[in-house]
């Protein structure tokens, strides 16, 4: 019985997508079957193969951009279907959370969004639950599975592996979703996927002052973020805030300057392995959620730190 | 020469409105963790809910004509919540009258709901700040076979066609689409409105109609749930000493 693993890989293959396949292979090797990637993008053969290092024995390329959901939806069902595939598996990306869902409503499989851990061998799978404030544990009881993995779950090791490519280029129908502008990769690191986040709040008192949030990230190899005041005042893009109705993220390493750390904050970062907060106030509420503190003044801790790690080479 | 804005045709809209509890809500559980315990637990619509699909949901509708219904999962304990939506502005509202067991099950008795109704646009929030599963509309979109945009931040209609920008890896992409559609909403789609007295006496005439749910086979169970390992606090490190920190970091927590 086949594993399928849906990845996009316009442009590359994301960390979030390599993790989704080791997240499929780890689920393939347990249940006894091959390890499929099917993929929609731009790749040549060779960056596909290499996929094998993460588990997957056979990549299915449809090489196409900008697929609606309803021809991805098509694409991934009739693959799982020729395959037999009993099992699909997405990453929580922004596809996987358009996608995932109707390929389970067309496979009549029970769904399972945001999973934090592989699941069990009766496919129990542990997910985040109000808020990031608890776990809660779900089990899929239907013959077809779906499970997309919430990025930065598990850490994908590699073997030697390559897969064997082949390119589909069934007809998908005509798109309904027509893009007219794109953003254009600027080759930073993305923050829902990034591992080292650095973020800061009002108290960097405005824009102008940015540049030590940036130098911290640059020299840490961290993605920036931002809280909801300082998105909402435009000091910094939207896409950067974090928290309750901004992104959601779960990096190794979330550094926090000049945030007091409110609970609609917490809900978007609560996920964080390791919690770095800064603030001059000793009292703020975010200190209770971190792991390593600070009480001090950003402008002054911040630089420090930049030149610590520069000086420690890691 | 005067160029005339064009008037868009009356829209009929449909916002799938579910409850959340309120983020400062202290969670706990019974029944050996199987059961999440709804003592003294405060319910808000779910605020993409509210504060994007349903605001922009009104403003298309004051601003071209037409009606905004909204649909709900869940029982007469929904009630209060589903009067606040009438009293921000919707028109009339649904109720399916079961208790919102999972995402397929609230998605089907939307889609069964909607399905010969012939609505303009399906609007709901992006997921539910409490499970972020972001499953409902994909689902619902799927079900009645539309067109579905995720993670819009803002919808424009000119005629039949909408304009829509979408988060996208990295920042945001413009796309456009014919209706009809299933959307979901992110921030930055509506502003939100805090319902006035007005609203909220027009609120308790405006039609609620409970409708009984369709049958829908179980797929998924929760078996339990979890509380996190408690933190074991928060270590200081001397503001004048990153090298402490840096220290730290690299031996100790191991993530740099």
């Amino acid at each position: 019985m086949s594993v399928l693993v849906y990845i996009d890989s316009k442009d590359g293959i994301a960390k979030n997508a390599q993790e989704a396949v080791f997240y499929g292979s780890k689920i393939a090797a347990k249940t006894g079957g091959d390890t499929i990637v099917v993929t929609s993008g731009n790749l040549d053969n060779d960056a596909l193969s290499a996929l094998g290092k993460y588990g997957a024995s056979k990549v299915i390329a449809h090489n196409s951009v900008d697929l609606d959901s309803q021809q991805l939806t098509k694409l991934v069902a009739d693959v799982a279907n020729d395959n037999g595939s009993k099992v699909v598996i997405f990453s929580q990306d922004l596809t996987g959370k358009a996608v995932a869902p109707r390929v389970a409503v067309r496979l009549n499989a029970g769904i399972v969004s945001g999973a934090i851990a592989l699941p069990s061998d009766d496919f129990v799978v542990k997910v985040n639950a109000f808020s990031g404030k608890a776990f809660s544990f779900v089990k899929i009881n239907s013959e077809v599975k779906v499970i997309s993995v919430l990025p930065n779950s598990l850490q994908p090791e590699e073997g030697a592996g390559t897969a064997e490519v082949q390119n589909e280029s069934c007809d998908l129908g005509a798109s309904k979703v027509i893009v007219k502008s794109r953003v254009e990769p600027t080759g930073e690191i993305d923050l829902p996927e990034a591992e080292l986040v650095v973020s800061a709040g009002r108290g960097l008192k405005g824009p102008e002052n940015w540049g030590m949030v940036e130098d911290l990230a640059k020299a840490l190899g961290a993605a920036t973020a931002c809280s909801r005041p300082v998105a909402d005042s435009d000091w910094r893009p939207h896409h950067e805030h974090v928290g309750q109705t901004g992104v959601a993220i779960r990096p190794n390493l979330y550094i926090a300057a000049g945030i007091s750390g409110a609970i609609q904050h917490l809900a978007g970062v609560n996920g964080s392995k390791v919690i770095v907060v800064i603030n001059t106030d000793p009292e703020a509420p975010f200190f209770k959620a971190a792991d390593y503190g600070i009480v001090g003044d950003a402008f002054e801790v911040l630089p420090k730190l930049t030149a610590a790690i520069k000086a420690a080479n890691l | 020469m005067i160029t005339k804005s064009i008037k868009n045709n009356p829209m009929k809209i449909l916002v799938c409105i579910s409850k959340s509890p309120d983020t400062t809500s202290k969670i706990s559980f019974t029944e050996n963790n199987t059961k999440f315990d709804e003592a003294g637990i405060q319910y808000i619509i779910n605020p993409y809910d509210e504060w994007y699909a349903l605001v922009r949901g009104i403003e298309l509708k004051e601003a071209n004509g037409g009606s905004v219904t909204t649909i709900t999962v869940g029982t007469a304990s929904d009630d209060p919540t589903i009067r606040k939506a009438l009293a921000i502005g919707a028109d009339n509202a649904v109720r399916i009258d079961a208790e919102a067991k999972d995402a397929f099950f609230v998605a089907k008795q939307i889609a069964e709901y909607a399905k010969d109704k012939a609505y303009d646009l399906v609007l709901l929030g992006k997921e539910t700040i409490s499970y972020n599963g972001a499953q409902v509309g994909g689902m619902v979109a799927e079900l009645l076979d539309l067109p579905y945009i995720s993670l819009a931040s803002k919808l424009e209609i000119n005629g039949t066609t909408a304009s829509i920008t979408r988060d996208a890896k990295g920042g945001d992409e413009l796309v456009e689409a014919n209706l009809p559609l299933t959307i979901s909403a992110s921030k930055g789609m509506a502003e939100q409105r805090i319902p006035n007295m007005r609203g909220i006496m027009a609120a308790r005439s405006k039609p609620l109609t409970v409708v009984a749910p369709a049958e829908v086979a179980e797929t998924i169970s929760t078996i339990n749930y979890e509380m996190p390992p408690e933190k074991s606090g928060c270590k200081y490190v001397d503001a004048n000493n990153m090298e402490e920190l840096v220290d730290l970091l690299h031996n100790e927590a191991k993530v740099i």
